[in-house]
Order: structure tokens, then C-alpha cells, then sequence
């Protein structure tokens, strides 16, 4: 009888640490998920205003200004576009034009301040978010069109 | 050599590999013994024809053939030989014939090494990894094939990515792949023990040595991938938590956890139907990795072509392996057996943890690298996971598995005794403590992190010196070499890889605690105090590489007036794909790395510039040699080379 309880001890003392594993791993996770949005979404105001999240688009062209290491341009697809300020090395395939996906916070000021910017290792590839926040503005452009 | 002969031999080893495959479980099913004689030499054909259509177009390459497409969009006449040869697997058909290149060298391993099996168990091992090699060969030949042509063949190739032009790229996917494919002998293993109804203790010696040496060639290509990144890619990371290196980080994690439980169904008969589940688990998640890494679900540097078809043939060819896989073993677990008995505190029980925290970390991966996609796949809009969910909820979880490791070796099977460990131990720990404190104090800051990070290794590092103290007591004798000499290559690989395991703790563990990172802009004949070091810039020389243009930085770093090195970090042009590299320099030491990589040249002149100081990172990778090394002492031991022998004696037994 008595190791019987010890063994229904032991098995539920195991399922509580496993438990609270779980809740622990899964509120871990829920708190470290970065949403994507597009430069029209942001400015509809579908960000949050606190917390990170990550915005894709191109570079606009003749946004770039550099000052030191800190560089401030604009993300657009095509339809609207923010203000970025980012402090410290580009990647190599950052350039004016090019799809970029950067990750970081947005100001008080509306500046969408980067503490990660990310452009891949190819000419030709284009970070799927910031492909297809370009796909989502060309889809609203042509439905206002037709509205019209 | 003409490129469509090594079409032919791929389509004549998927006819060879079937038969492979279907003759000797016929003859399992008929009860046929003499179907089972085809299983090695029809191994060995399609093995042999797999290997010479490798062959073939790696001559292509070597031939600058750019008649085959593959070959033209991957490789240039201009590029260096050796990344021509690298080249190979630089694509994603490549990299695939690569991947059934090295099934083929397995097979023939296993038909040479395995020759004492009974030839029933042989047949059917061999049948299993016949049937992944169709499945294989069936998805080169119908999605991606590496054979096919253009005509007119193109004046000159497009290229290997500038970022894969790197001794890197020579090594660190064979190994890799030398690992996750090896991990497709073991699953053979365990489902030809399913089929057979047979699992014991000369099952589990006969598996060992072939599971150990995937995990040693998987730990030693995942490190070079880390180092490789490193240096690389130009930011200094080791580790991104990034979706591929999580789908081989997974296979590693499961396989440690198999060769551990491996251990306990060796010596103890016990954990049989759990070392099966393993062994299946190992394979899927290297299948599974394939499928990320190949399917172009994921975006990343590794990931080459998108195409829906081979990522849904994958995804077949996944769900029909794991199906098959898991349905025989719910149907069949019952035979094998769930083994000896333990009680609640012995080895046993603490590798079982192990093996519980093991499973635990992947399921954790798992769940941060699928879920995006999973969102993604069903429009729920585009997520990431961060790497600081991997950062704590990893440490979280391996904290309490690392100080139970430090347990395991001391405890004795079957039934130990914990005042007994506790007095073994107690030194340890106290020694631990007072060192954990004591590094932090040098280095000038303490945090929890580093804390619990340097207590767990010098845990990990006196627990290995109490279990050598341990063994040594055990033995009676003075002669201290003596009884050295009895502990054997299993026990002393064992050791080593803990020790290893305990380098690469104390190197993350200081490079997260007291790396620094500093963004700058520097003109010519400016000097910067950083850290105590004195860093002068003396401008950008133009150097000319075989195939790329590049100015190349000259920073004198000296400290105290002493010379300390010149570090000539690059940014390389490479005109054939347009493409910018930065290429950092690092002056490595045992105790710390001064990385530079530039940024842009400014309008006046002017670098920005990243300098790195990243203390004890070169332990990191040291640390998993080591775990390397130990994994393979322990596979040289004599009792698997003895097992001639032991099956001799059990047929005569039986």
C-alpha cells in the first residue's frame, strides 16, 4: 500500500513539473512571437504601439542618409512608407530599391527605430515578408482602381 | 564523360535499389532464404552506380560542362577548382544526388562492416535502406534532376554564390550529410528489429558503433557550420536559432538522446521500445530537415530554389517513412519488449531523464521553427520567433538535464544510493560554486546567467574527475597507470565528451556574458582606444582575388605599445553576380577573438566599422571537437569488434 502511494507521488508530482514546463515554454513563446506588417498596415495603425514587430518593403529610393554609423531611410510598398532610423552596420545587400525586412520598435515620433535590419545574400531574392507586403499595396492599388 | 550516362546509372540504380528492397522482404514473407543473398550484392550495385553518377558530374564540373544546367547555374569558369568540386552540392539538385551519394556509401559500409549480422537481419537492414534510397532516387529523377541539359549550352556559368566560395563549403555539408544520412542506418537497424521481433543486447552492440558515428560526423558538421557562420557572414554570431540550423540542431539533439539510451539497452537490457522510437525519431527529423531546408518553405542562405512539387514529394515521402515507421511500431513494440527493471534512483533512471530533458529541448525547437510556417501555410499572416524564446526556454530545460549529467556516470545501475552520491559529490559542488564565483570576479561582472552557465561546466568538469577517482578506487592495486589502463576507450570517450560538453558550456557562457560590441567610423591614420587595445586604421588596399575585386582594410591593433596583430578585414566585389562580401578578420587567441568587419566607406573617406572582443569564443567549437573525439574513442572499443565472436558463440548457444 505504501509504496503504491509513493509510486501515485511520484507520478503526480511528475505531471505538475511537466506542467508547469509547459505553461512556462508556452508563455516563453507567445511573448517572444514578432509580428510582420507592411508599411500601409502601419500606417492604418495595425502595429502595436509598444513591443517589436518587423516591417518589410524596399529602400526607398534617395531616402538613405548616413550620419556615422547611424542611418535613417524610408520602407515603402509603393503604396505608403515610414521612416527608419538604424545604428550600426548594414547588410551587405541593403541598397536603395532592394527588399529589406527590418525588426525594431516604433517611437513616440512615429520613427520606426531598428535594432535588426535583414537583406539576403542574393541579387535576386527578395525576404518573402517584404515580397509580399508589395504584393498586398499592388492588390489594394488595383481594387481602388477598379472602385473607381 | 558524357553527363547523360550518369542520368542512365541514377535510373538503373532506382531499378537495382528496388530490388534491393522488395527481394529480400519477399523472401521474409515467403520464408525464402535464398531471396535474402540478393539483398548485399544488389546494395553493392546500386551503391556502385549511385557513386559513379556522383562521379560524373562532379566531372562536369571539373570540365566546366555548362551543357548541364546544373552545372551552368552554379558554377564559373573563373571560380577556383576547389569550390568547382565544392560546387557540386552548392544547388539544390546537387546537394541532392549528394544526399543518396552518401546513402550509397553507408549501404556499402554496412555490406562490409556488418558481415558477421545473421544474414536474415542483414536482408532486411538492407532491404529498409533500400527503400530510402528509392524514395530518394525517385525524387532526383522525377523533380530535380542534376542531369538535365541546355541547349545552346551557355558561354560561361552563373556562379556559386559568393558566400558559399569558402573551405567551409568543402566540409561542413559532407559531414552534415556523412551525419543526418547516418542516422538512416540506425532507423534501418530499428525497423529491421521491428520486422524481426528480435531486440536484445547483442541488437543494441551491433547498433551502437554505427549511431555513434552519425552523431560524431552530425556534432562535427553542425560545429563547423557554426564556425563557418562565424567568420563569415560578418556579424559575429555563432548560433541564430535560424530554421536550418534548428532542422540539423533537432536530428543531433534526439540522436544524443539515442546513443545515450542505446547505452541502457546495451548494458541493461532495458529501454528497448524507447531506443526504437528514438532511432525512427533521429531519421524523421533529418528527413524533416531535408524537407525545410530543401522544399523552400524556409528563406534563408541555405535555402536555393523554391518548388512547390519537390516540397510536396518530401512532405509525401516524409509522411509515408514516419507513417510506415511509427504504424510498425505500434503494431510490434509488443514483441521487443520494454525491458529490465530499475529502481527510482539509479543509472537508469537519470539517463532516462536525460533522455526525457533531450526530447523535451527538441520538442521546444520544434515548436519555435514549425509554428511560423505552419501560420504562414494556413494565411494567418507572417510570424517569427525570436531567438530569445530558443535562448531561455533551451537553457531552462538543459539546466536541470546538465546537473544530473554531472550525476549519471557516479550512480551505479539498477539501484544507487543517494547519500552515497552525495558524498561523492559534495566536493564537486562545492567546488563549483566557489569557481563559478571566482571566474565572474576576474572578469570584473557577474550575472545569474553567468552563474548558473560556468556552475554547470566545472559541475560537468569534477563530476568527470570524481568518476575517474570513482573507477580508480574500484579497482584494487597501487599501480595508478595500471588500472588506467583498465578503464577502456567506451568509458574514456564518455569522459571526453562530458569534458567537451562543459568547453562549450564555458564558452558560450562567456561570450554571451562579456562580448562587446562597438560600431564605429574611422579615417585613414585614425587610432581608436578600445578596451584597453589601440586600434590604428591605415586605409583600404585593392587586392585582386581569382574571381572577385576587393579593398581590403589595414587596422594595426597593439596593446600597451607590444604589437599585437594586423587584422585585414575585406569587402569584396564579385562581378560575375554582382554581389558585395564582407569578409572579417579575426586575430584569434585562447581567451578571446578581436573580430573587425567593415561597413560602408563613407563620402569623406571614412569606414564604419564593427569591432567584436568576443572572450573564450574558440571554446565553443574546441568543445564540440571534443565531443567529437569522445564519441569516436568510444566506437574504437574492443567488445564491437568482438562481436564476430559473441554471435558465433549465442548461434552455437541457440
Amino acid at each position: 500500500m505504501k509504496s503504491r502511494h509513493k509510486r501515485i507521488a511520484i507520478i503526480v508530482a511528475g505531471i505538475a513539473l511537466l506542467a508547469i514546463a509547459a505553461t512556462l515554454l508556452l508563455q516563453s513563446f507567445q511573448s517572444n512571437l514578432v509580428f510582420f506588417f507592411s508599411p500601409t498596415e502601419v500606417s492604418q495603425g495595425k502595429s502595436p504601439s509598444k513591443g517589436n514587430f518587423r516591417v518589410g518593403g524596399l529602400v526607398e529610393a534617395g531616402s538613405v542618409k548616413r550620419d556615422g554609423t547611424k542611418v535613417a531611410f524610408k520602407i515603402t510598398d509603393t503604396a505608403n512608407s515610414m521612416d527608419v532610423v538604424y545604428t550600426g552596420i548594414l547588410p551587405d545587400l541593403f541598397k536603395e530599391g532592394k527588399g529589406i525586412v527590418a525588426q525594431g520598435a516604433q517611437g513616440a515620433d512615429g520613427v520606426f527605430v531598428a535594432d535588426q535590419v535583414l537583406a539576403k545574400h542574393d541579387e535576386n531574392y527578395m525576404p518573402p515578408e517584404a515580397a509580399d507586403a508589395l504584393e498586398k499595396a499592388k492588390l489594394n492599388q488595383t481594387m481602388k482602381g477598379e472602385m473607381k | 564523360m558524357n553527363p547523360v550516362f550518369g542520368h542512365y546509372a541514377l535510373i538503373l540504380a532506382l531499378f537495382v535499389a528496388a530490388l534491393q528492397a522488395v527481394l529480400p522482404l519477399a523472401g521474409l514473407s515467403k520464408n525464402n532464404e535464398k531471396l535474402f543473398a540478393f539483398a548485399t550484392p544488389m546494395a553493392r550495385i546500386q551503391s556502385a552506380l549511385i557513386i559513379l553518377s556522383f562521379l560524373i558530374l562532379t566531372y562536369a564540373f571539373y570540365a566546366n560542362d555548362f551543357s548541364v544546367y546544373y552545372v551552368a547555374v552554379t558554377s564559373n569558369s573563373h571560380l577556383p577548382l576547389i569550390f568547382r568540386l565544392a560546387a557540386v552540392w552548392g544547388g539544390h539538385e546537387g546537394s541532392m544526388l549528394f544526399w543518396v551519394t552518401i546513402l550509397a556509401v553507408w549501404t556499402l559500409a554496412v555490406t562490409f562492416f556488418a558481415k558477421e549480422l545473421p544474414l536474415r537481419f542483414r536482408s532486411s537492414l538492407l532491404a529498409v535502406m533500400g527503400l530510402v534510397t528509392v524514395g530518394f532516387l525517385m525524387f532526383i529523377l522525377f523533380t530535380s534532376n542534376p542531369f538535365d541539359r541546355i541547349f545552346p549550352a551557355p558561354f560561361d556559368g552563373r556562379d556559386l554564390n559568393p558566400l558559399l566560395q569558402d573551405p567551409g563549403m568543402v566540409f561542413h555539408p559532407p559531414l552534415l550529410y556523412m551525419g543526418y544520412v547516418g542516422f538512416s542506418v540506425a532507423f534501418a537497424f530499428a525497423i529491421a528489429a521491428l520486422i524481426d521481433g528480435r531486440l536484445d543486447v547483442t541488437w543494441a552492440r551491433w547498433t551502437r558503433p554505427w549511431t555513434t558515428a552519425a552523431w560524431v560526423f552530425l556534432t562535427l558538421g553542425i560545429a563547423l557550420g557554426s564556425r563557418w557562420a562565424y567568420y563569415e557572414l560578418g556579424w559575429g554570431g555563432w548560433w541564430f536559432w535560424d530554421a536550418v540550423e534548428n532542422a540539423s540542431f533537432m536530428p543531433w539533439l534526439i540522436g544524443t538522446a539515442l546513443i545515450h539510451s542505446l547505452a541502457v539497452t546495451e548494458k541493461r537490457d532495458a529501454f528497448k521500445a524507447w531506443t526504437v522510437l528514438l532511432s525512427i525519431c533521429a531519421f524523421s527529423l533529418s528527413l524533416l530537415g531535408t524537407f525545410l531546408v530543401r522544399s523552400g518553405v524556409l528563406t534563408s542562405v541555405h535555402a536555393f530554389a523554391t518548388d512547390p512539387s519537390r516540397g510536396l514529394f518530401i512532405l509525401l515521402f516524409l509522411v509515408v517513412v514516419i507513417g510506415g515507421a511509427l504504424t510498425l511500431f505500434a503494431l510490434r513494440a509488443q514483441s521487443v519488449g520494454l525491458g529490465e527493471k530499475f529502481d527510482l534512483v539509479s543509472r537508469e533512471s537519470l539517463l532516462l531523464t536525460n533522455n526525457v530533458v533531450l526530447f523535451t529541448a527538441t520538442a521546444s525547437v520544434l515548436l519555435g521553427t514549425l509554428y511560423p510556417l505552419l501560420i504562414d501555410a494556413m494565411g494567418m499572416g507572417k510570424i517569427s520567433v525570436g531567438p530569445p524564446y530558443f535562448d531561455t526556454v533551451f537553457v531552462a530545460i538543459m539546466v536541470p538535464g546538465i546537473f544530473l549529467m554531472g550525476i549519471g556516470p557516479i550512480a551505479s545501475w539498477k539501484k544507487a544510493s543517494v547519500p552515497d552520491l552525495a558524498s561523492k559529490l559534495k566536493w564537486a559542488m562545492g567546488i563549483s560554486i566557489i569557481s563559478a564565483l571566482l571566474v565572474p570576479s576576474v572578469m570584473g561582472r557577474l550575472s545569474p546567467m553567468i552563474f548558473v552557465g560556468l556552475l554547470m561546466a566545472f559541475w560537468v568538469i569534477s563530476s568527470v574527475i570524481v568518476s575517474i577517482k570513482t573507477r580508480l578506487n574500484a579497482i584494487p592495486g597501487n599501480d595508478i597507470v595500471k588500472k588506467f589502463k583498465t578503464f577502456g576507450p567506451a568509458f574514456n570517450g564518455m569522459l571526453l565528451a562530458h569534458f567537451g560538453l562543459a568547453i562549450f558550456i564555458i564558452g558560450v557562457t562567456m561570450v554571451k556574458g562579456y562580448e562587446q560590441e562597438h560600431d564605429i567610423t574611422m579615417h585613414n591614420g585614425e587610432t581608436t582606444v578600445i578596451n584597453g587595445y589601440d586600434f590604428t586604421f591605415k586605409g583600404t588596399l585593392p587586392v585582386k582575388g581569382p574571381n572577385y575585386e576587393s579593398k581590403q582594410g589595414q587596422f594595426y591593433v597593439t596593446k600597451d605599445g607590444k604589437e599585437i596583430d594586423l587584422l585585414t578585414p575585406e569587402k569584396r566585389y564579385y562581378p560575375v553576380q554582382g554581389a558585395v562580401m564582407t569578409e572579417a578578420s579575426i586575430s584569434i587567441n585562447p581567451v578571446r577573438d578581436i573580430y573587425i568587419s567593415l561597413g560602408e566607406e563613407l563620402e569623406e573617406g571614412g569606414w564604419s566599422i564593427r569591432i567584436y572582443f568576443k572572450p573564450f569564443v574558440q571554446w565553443i567549437w574546441l568543445g564540440c571537437l571534443l565531443m567529437g573525439l569522445g564519441g569516436l574513442l568510444t566506437m574504437v572499443d574492443k567488445r564491437y569488434r568482438l562481436k564476430n565472436k559473441v554471435t558465433k558463440s549465442e548461434g552455437a548457444a541457440a
